[in-house]
């Protein structure tokens, strides 16, 4: 099929971005959407123009590398896809696609698609982890038994990617469900729960800190997200933090 | 072969790394304060290493060329990690652990090693648990497992089809922590470009920061390499698309060996190539052959009829299939070892029974799974006189709970629903067993220079177990190499900060600036992709499945031709300075290209088959892999010379006081 595709190219971070248009014929429904970008950037680097620089690694949808909005939605049209397992049997011959990168204050541009998500690691130092040193000696692993019902919970949260489309989802570019689903996983653990009070607050303070905006509840994230990470985790982290400030 | 000494410990096998621990040295706590450890790669080797050697109070720098340590490709990692917990009280133990290991390896890895590896297993349970890795778990709330292939107990543990993404995320945490303290500083989107040696001792690296294309110096006492496999020399296979060989393989030219690099395993189960336009191939993971049934038609005019669209699978009758792992193999039936489990597919798809439009793929069916789990629960429910309509609805369910990410992935790529029909599934390059050659303290032949994980060649032998190997990444990162490591750091507590204005580190920037600028230079005839599909290509034909003396030996001046022909025609676009992916990939193709050519001459030099090494030339009657133990029982540790087809073999003489080698049968 043929698609005619509007990329967002900017040479660097400080640079101002544009739009630029290319034609591509020959793609193929079973080409996976980075695969259609592949054949894009070897027919520039044949004609020796600088080829589109994009975030990509496992290409299977688990490590979260993957960005970019296609046609105004983070990871494009299909639900619970991230970019690098849409196909392009999701497009139709002749179509018009636009390619931008995910948009937020905290994910500055570095070039073309790719952007700094690194405010989402320093979030996570802040408080997501659970304090414990390597020994070899902690209490058999069995000696905690868990509800399945919980522990389910748990993995449902901590299954996030970080890849940041709920931030670039959200009118207010929020990181609360990204944040509020490491707070679930380990508030949901009663071996988590010992530092439940100090995460929160921690991990919450230093989200406001990275200029993400606040959540209002339009649900976009959950949406977007090609995790299914639910929104009743903002709800636990809401939850979690009022509790901690009222202990505090 | 002074070169190589394994250091394995003297004294009964049980007791070699008890013994160890307590003969190492040790470096007192305010000394740890004084010293420096670079750890490149931050996978469950590199992540756990560093955030264990950070909590002892070294200083850690990591470095990684993903944007953040948690993507590291461990994360990719779908069924599970193996401990000998016994929890299932189905006969486990370290022994059989042990056993089961060594034997899956086809005898070509060292025995005090994997020992040690099943030993420690049991730990990395307890201590992913208490960091809040959330296993799957069973109504009781005590821990779930499942089986692998090649053994015959339940000792896998598990999160759904996500278990290498919940572990790395655990050791990320762990990291984390650390980075707050202080103790880790973090380098993302930087890559490793050569390893410095300071008076024959490794004492730093040159990285490039990929973000702005400046090169910097990085001194330390010590280099952990965890930089994991080598597998994308196929370009085709599982591994993420940034996977390399670069760290690795700067060390193996600055004089670290490079051991059996021929050993590569290629899963049974991955999702076939649809066409060229294929970036990578994706695994099944091999939990399915848990429940799916490996087959293909029986009569040559069926396949022929599912090739040409004009027949389903749906429609073959029972008795028209030929479920040839459990024909070939009764006593393990579809958990046989991956290599078998490979070979076999490949067998019945060159005699032209496969299903898909290019003849290379069989099905994986969990009909019958479907139907058992339904009517298990359809009994439970007390739905006595079900109808296979509510016993098919209610199986679904449970395989959905079982693998509904790996079935939805599937359905994704695929576009068929294999609830209702077969899964295709082809084998695929997926983990690299050689590596680095390391001694039991996990030193490479470099003095400070450490490999972990799947960068070191140690425990997997000629062919690696399912769920092996987020347990050595884990084994190694939190485990072992945080205190052997003290045996040789106990030299440099008074060493001071290693300074990187030495002519040593100038000449090696200085090398990796003129490196740079070769790749850039290239007349600019293709792109690096176009090389590096070649290479794959190549390597795919002549070095993958099965292997014959004539195509390895052709495969080593074809790599050797394309690896002139890349130098004097690659075309980078961008500059060296800036950000720049097309020079990343060159820089990463270009060692692949050398990488390659040893691998062929790896293969050429054994003269045996065993494990995912097949050649042709020695097999039994039946097709099965003829190992030569009184030949090729050795590790085959190259030394680097130049050309790759220059390098000097030395040989570790693999000696197995505890078992008896036997030929290896899952009949």
């Amino acid at each position: 099929m043929k698609i005619h595709l509007k990329v967002w190219r900017q040479k660097d971070a400080n640079s101002r971005g544009h739009f630029e248009s290319y034609d591509l014929d020959h793609i193929e429904a079973d080409m996976s959407f980075l695969e259609m970008l592949d054949v894009l950037n070897e027919s520039l680097i044949n004609q020796g123009k600088e080829p589109v620089e994009f975030d990509h690694d496992c290409r299977e949808g688990i490590c979260g590398t993957c960005s970019m909005v296609i046609n105004g939605k983070p990871h494009g049209p299909q639900k619970r896809t991230t970019t690098c397992q849409l196909h392009m049997r999701s497009f139709k011959d002749g179509d018009s696609i636009t390619i931008e990168p995910f948009r937020a204050q905290a994910f500055p541009v570095i070039k073309d698609l790719i952007v700094d998500r690194s405010a989402f690691d320093r979030i996570q130092q802040a408080g997501g982890y659970i304090s414990v040193n390597t020994s070899g000696r902690p209490v058999d692993a069995n000696a905690i038994p868990i509800e399945k019902e919980y522990a389910d919970a748990s993995f449902n949260a901590a299954t996030c990617i970080g890849c940041g489309a709920c931030v670039a989802a959200c009118k207010n570019a929020s990181a609360m469900l990204f944040t509020s689903a490491k707070v679930s996983q380990y508030a949901l653990l009663p071996q988590g729960r010992v530092e439940a009070t100090t995460r929160v607050l921690n991990m919450v303070k230093q989200m406001d800190s990275e200029g993400f905006g606040n959540c209002t509840n339009t649900g976009a994230c959950e949406v977007e997200c090609p995790k299914g990470i639910s929104l009743e985790n903002i709800a636990r982290m809401n939850r979690e933090y009022l509790g901690a400030v009222a202990k505090g | 072969m002074a070169l190589l000494d394994s250091k394995v410990p003297q004294g009964p096998l049980a007791e070699k790394w008890s013994k160890h621990k307590n003969d190492i040295r040790l470096v007192n706590p305010a000394n740890k304060r004084n010293i420096d450890v670079i750890v490149v790669g931050t996978g469950l080797a590199g992540a756990s290493a560093s955030a264990t050697l950070a909590e002892l109070g070294y200083n850690v720098k990591t470095f990684c060329y993903q944007d953040s340590p948690r993507r590291a490709h461990s994360i990719a990692a779908q069924g599970g990690v193996n401990a000998a917990k016994n929890y299932q009280g189905d006969g486990d133990s370290v022994y059989r652990l042990f056993y089961d290991t060594i034997k899956g390896g086809d005898y070509r890895s060292r025995e005090a090693n994997v020992h040690r590896l099943a030993e420690v297993s049991t730990s990395i349970i307890d201590q992913c648990v208490a960091q809040g890795v959330p296993f799957a778990r069973e109504y009781g709330g005590l821990l779930d497992n499942r089986s692998f292939g090649g053994v015959q107990v339940s000792r896998t543990f598990y999160a759904k089809g996500q278990t290498g993404q919940q572990l790395l995320l655990g050791a990320y945490s762990a990291m984390n922590r650390q980075i707050q303290r202080g103790k880790i500083k973090s380098y993302t989107r930087h890559e490793m470009m050569d390893l410095v040696l300071v008076d024959g001792k490794a004492r730093g690296i040159i990285a490039r920061n990929l973000v702005t294309g400046e090169i910097e110096r990085h001194g330390a006492h010590a280099v952990v390499l965890a930089t994991g496999g080598y597998g994308n020399v196929f370009f085709l296979s599982t591994y993420c698309m940034g996977a390399n060989v670069m760290a690795a393989w700067r060390a193996h030219r600055r004089g670290a060996l490079f051991a059996n690099p021929c050993f590569t395993q290629i899963h049974p189960t991955c999702i076939p190539v649809s066409g060229d336009h294929q970036s990578k191939l994706t695994l099944m993971s091999e939990s399915l052959r848990n429940d799916g049934r490996i087959w293909v038609p029986k009569k040559l005019e069926d396949a022929q009829a599912i090739r040409e669209g004009k027949l389903k699978p749906t429609q073959i009758a029972e008795e028209d299939r030929d479920y040839y792992l459990e024909r070939r193999y009764p006593a393990f039936g579809n958990l046989v070892p991956r290599d078998v489990a490979s070979r076999a597919a490949k067998e019945r798809c060159d005699a032209g029974y496969g299903v898909n439009k290019t003849g290379e793929a069989v099905y994986l069916d969990f009909d019958s799974a479907i139907m058992r789990y339904g009517r298990e629960k359809a009994n439970t429910m007390g739905l006595k006189d079900a109808d296979d309509k509510t016993v098919r609805d209610l199986g679904e369910k449970i395989v959905e709970a079982k693998y509904g990410n790996l079935f939805q992935m599937y359905e994704k790529i695929v576009d068929e629903n294999p609830y209702k029909t077969p899964m295709k599934i082809y084998p695929a390059v997926h983990y690299a067993m050689g590596g680095l050659w390391v001694d039991y303290n996990l030193m490479t032949t470099i003095p400070g220079c450490y490999a972990a994980g799947e960068a070191n060649f140690s425990d997997h032998g000629a062919n690696r177990l399912g769920a092996s190997a987020l347990m050595q990444g884990l084994a190694d990162g939190y485990f072992v190499l945080p205190y052997t490591i003290g045996d040789y750091l106990a030299n440099d507590i008074q060493t001071g900060a290693i300074d990187t204005n030495s002519v040593a580190f100038d000449e090696a920037e200085k090398a990796v600036k003129e490196k740079l600028e070769r790749l850039m230079k290239g007349s600019g005839q293709h792109s690096v992709d176009y090389y590096h599909k070649k290479l794959g290509k190549i390597m795919w034909n002549k070095c993958g499945m099965s292997r014959n003396a004539k195509e390895l030996q052709e495969a080593i001046e074809e790599i050797a031709a394309l690896r002139k022909d890349f130098y004097e025609n690659v075309r980078v676009t961008g500059y060296a300075d800036s950000k720049n992916q097309e020079l990343e990939k060159a820089g990463r193709v270009a060692d692949f290209l050398e990488l390659g050519e040893l691998f062929a001459l790896d293969a050429f030099n054994r003269n045996e088959s065993c494990g995912g090494h097949f050649r042709e030339e020695y097999q039994t009657e039946d097709g099965e892999a003829l190992r030569d133990d009184e030949n090729y029982r050795y590790v085959a540790a190259w030394e680097y010379k130049g050309e790759p087809k220059d390098a000097v073999l030395h040989k570790e003489e693999l000696v197995y006081e505890n078992i008896e080698l036997k030929t290896r049968s899952y009949k």
